[in-house]
């Protein structure tokens, strides 16, 4: 019999404050800028002083979701940490880069080379749990959190692990920034986050943010959902994204008609929001459907919002109406899909059930 | 034992050559690629010594079996020429390759390109779509498009020194677990300026040449390399015939949860490493004739490494090498190469000699092979340790 995957636990730190549970079903944050910080929890009260003003922003959010994600799920060690970041600590790739350019190489320190390498949060993840187990960080784009999904389920399924912990961390590095609207990717002429959805002109708007879960073969106090599959895939050809999602739902055993939902990364992007229009207006055209990127923003790790979102639907069994885009709920909602790419690449669908 | 999963092809360019031949040339002459550093104009060009591939980004691009579209950069050219020769020598550079799975690693990914224009993005068009070349996984979308994968599951791992021998673990569990049938594995990184001047601000580079589990050993060598291999499945080998060069058969990953950067003082973490992936390839320590050690030739490192020696194999410590005087610590590849080198010792049947060693370490009495030794090998062990206490061990047995 094929085990059973659960989240157990969840924290997340996004530009809607979703660290506090409560936000997620009120009135949303709105923004008018093309790059959102996340809304910080009180750090003071989750990270000793000392050690949270040396900490980066996405260290900070990323202690921050893995410590609530742990207390829901009532354990205090996991067999496995497993990240997934875009760009890293990019802060201190910039800062360290930066020193080096504009001192020419003189007067260089460690920390921010050190903070900067990709896997330094799940190494830091791993002396605050003392957990010395399985410790990996994918650095694949948008793919980066489906690739701690993927690999958590594995672990699970395989009984190479009981309790896991997943997540994503993506934070804003001003450069970086300033450098995706050199390129487009951020909209030349940035409209409200209210109105991301319906804009059809080249770009996004930016993010950032952490999301982080238990995974347990065994229910816990607080057990969300069921984490049914994960897929990733490099780019969809001609055969379009609709046959992806009806193999990846025949390969699970479960039909279009058996999905209740679908939650998509839209994010405004004229140029490849394509690629949800295909599923919303063809195969899931009578479903409910719900997008978030217009309240986080885009990021990589983007996609953890997804998840967590899923997760609190399946258990409210309601869906707040700020990430209702379509069709809103007939009955119970019981299964959803997610699915998710940037700008054409890093494709990647997960399914959650109610238990 | 569990045979494990077949290798099929492997590829790799380091400093001691482009191509299989050439590093297996160089590692029998006992020949180091250590040198100055030239493509990189740094400060330090004077005071360090790197494992550089000898030939510019223009010659690696010529030697592609066909152009490279999109921005690359060093590292991606290197990940695809590598990634070329383990596929041609699978037999898999004429079959469609749509769903080949890709699981690369990388550390600094296009920091080449990145640390050039950083600026220079601000105030001219001209390299505007370079800037894509910013994340990690960069470097693993353009080899994915230039192998010709589509829908194969595609992805990037980052965990410093121990990346590329994660990702042939990934592939190895992935294949186990029946989701894969086909995956290159490996890693790549090449030399910048943000690399060399992190490590040295860490103060762990060698004045000259690294000299592994000598006692007067003062740091190490930078190097760049990208090295592949080809996994498939049992069912995949024998639906088209192909021949293994050798077989994934364990693996271990485990975090010493003690420093970011530095290594526990008995390395348990590399302990753990050693003993789980024994564990999966269900041998014993005496079971294993060779280990192809981390051996990065900081005090910190083979101290920690040569005690979790102990640790694992009691008084019988088998043979051990270092391969970072040869290529220098080519961080995220590292694994990967040395997972090319062990295989190579397999096939030739011969241990090769670690090079500048200069007199025992006074901490025990654990001693590298520094003679190029004939020796059947039916199994070797392959240590990669690294920063944020990444640790991680495979063990490769011969096909």
């Amino acid at each position: 019999m094929v085990k059973p995957v659960y989240i157990n636990g969840m924290g997340t730190v996004t530009a809607q404050g979703t660290h506090d549970p409560e936000r997620l079903f009120g009135e949303p944050v709105l923004y008018d800028s093309d790059a959102w910080h996340a809304i910080a929890p009180d750090y003071r009260t989750i990270i000793p002083g000392s050690e949270a003003r040396r900490l980066s922003t996405g260290m900070k959010m990323s202690i921050a979701a893995t410590k609530a994600a742990m207390e829901q799920a009532g354990v205090e060690q996991v067999d496995a940490v497993i990240t997934g970041t875009g760009m890293g600590c990019i802060r201190d790739s910039e800062k360290f880069l930066r020193a080096i350019l504009d001192n020419d190489e003189q007067f260089l320190t460690p920390t921010p080379f050190i903070q900067s390498t990709h896997n330094s949060v799940a190494g830091h993840l791993a002396r605050m749990l003392a957990c010395t187990g399985y410790n990996f960080t994918y650095v694949h784009g948008s793919n980066s959190f489906a690739s701690s999904v993927i690999d958590g389920l594995m672990q699970l399924r395989n009984g190479e692990a009981e309790v896991v912990l997943i997540g994503g961390v993506d934070e804003l590095g001003d450069h970086s920034t300033e450098l995706h609207r050199r390129n487009g990717h951020i909209k030349g002429k940035p409209v409200p986050s209210a109105g991301l959805l319906a804009s059809t002109t080249s770009g996004t708007l930016f993010g950032e943010g952490a999301g982080f879960f238990v995974l347990s073969n065994v229910k816990g106090p607080a057990t969300y959902a069921e984490l049914l599959a994960a897929k990733a895939w490099h780019k969809t050809g001609a055969e379009g994204i609709e046959q992806h999602v009806l193999d990846f739902l025949r390969e699970n055993g479960v039909t279009p008609e058996d999905v209740d939902a679908v939650v998509l990364g839209r994010n405004g992007d004229g140029d490849f929001d394509g690629y949800y229009n295909a599923l919303s207006e063809g195969l899931f055209k009578q479903h409910t459907q719900l997008a978030y990127k217009h309240h986080t923003g885009e990021f990589h790790t983007a996609p953890t919002f997804a998840m967590y979102l899923v997760a609190r639907v399946l258990e409210h069994d309601a869906v707040p109406a700020a990430y209702l885009v379509k069709n809103p709920p007939s009955g119970t909602i019981r299964t959803i899909l997610q699915y998710d790419q940037y700008r054409g690449v890093d494709h990647n669908l997960t399914l959650l059930r109610k238990c | 034992m569990t045979k494990g999963v077949a290798v099929t092809g492997m590829g790799i360019i380091s400093a001691i050559g482009c191509g299989v031949p050439a590093n297996l040339a160089a590692l029998r002459e006992g020949r180091s690629g250590i040198g100055p550093i030239t493509w990189v104009r740094t400060h330090l060009e004077g005071s360090v010594r790197v494992g550089e591939i000898a030939q510019n980004d223009v010659d690696l691009a010529k030697q592609l079996d066909h152009p490279a579209k999109g921005p690359h950069t060093r590292t991606s050219l290197l990940g695809c020429l590598a990634a070329e020769e383990a596929l041609r020598q699978a037999g898999l550079m004429n079959v469609d390759r749509h769903a080949l799975g890709l699981i690369t690693a990388t550390t600094v990914g296009g920091m080449d390109v990145t640390e050039k224009y950083f600026y220079q993005y601000l105030t001219s068009d001209e390299h505007l779509a370079s800037i894509d070349t910013l994340h990690a996984g960069h470097t693993g979308q353009m080899m994915a498009d230039h192998l010709g994968i589509v829908d194969g599951f595609v992805t990037t791992i980052s965990t410093a020194c121990s990346s590329a021998s994660n990702a042939i673990m990934l592939g190895a569990r992935m294949i186990k677990a029946g989701m894969l049938d086909r995956v290159l594995v490996g890693g790549v990184d090449c030399l910048s300026k943000f690399t060399l001047n992190g490590f040295n601000t860490l103060m762990i580079l060698s004045a000259s040449q690294n000299r592994p589990f000598s006692d007067d050993r003062d740091g190490l060598n930078l190097g760049e390399a990208a090295a592949y291999l080809v996994l498939e499945s049992d069912a995949s080998v024998k639906a088209r015939k192909a021949t293994p060069i050798a077989y994934v058969a364990g693996y271990g990953n485990a975090n010493d949860a003690h420093h970011q950067t530095a290594s526990s003082e008995n390395g348990d973490g590399a302990t753990a490493a050693m003993l789980e992936a024994l564990r999966t390839a269900g041998l014993s320590p005496s079971e294993i004739d060779h280990i192809n050690a981390h051996g990065t030739a900081t005090p910190n490192n083979d101290l920690s490494e040569g005690r979790a020696f102990m640790r694992v194999f009691g008084e019988h410590v088998p043979p051990f090498t270092s391969t970072k005087p040869y290529t220098g610590h080519t961080l995220a590849a590292a694994g990967a190469v040395e997972a090319v080198f062990s295989i190579l010792a397999m096939q030739h049947g011969m241990v090769f000699p670690t090079l500048n060693f200069s007199g025992g370490m006074s901490e025990f009495d654990l001693r590298p092979t520094t003679k190029l030794t004939d020796m059947p090998l039916s199994s070797v062990l392959s240590n990669s340790l690294g920063f944020g206490g990444n640790c991680s061990s495979l063990i490769i047995v011969k096909a």
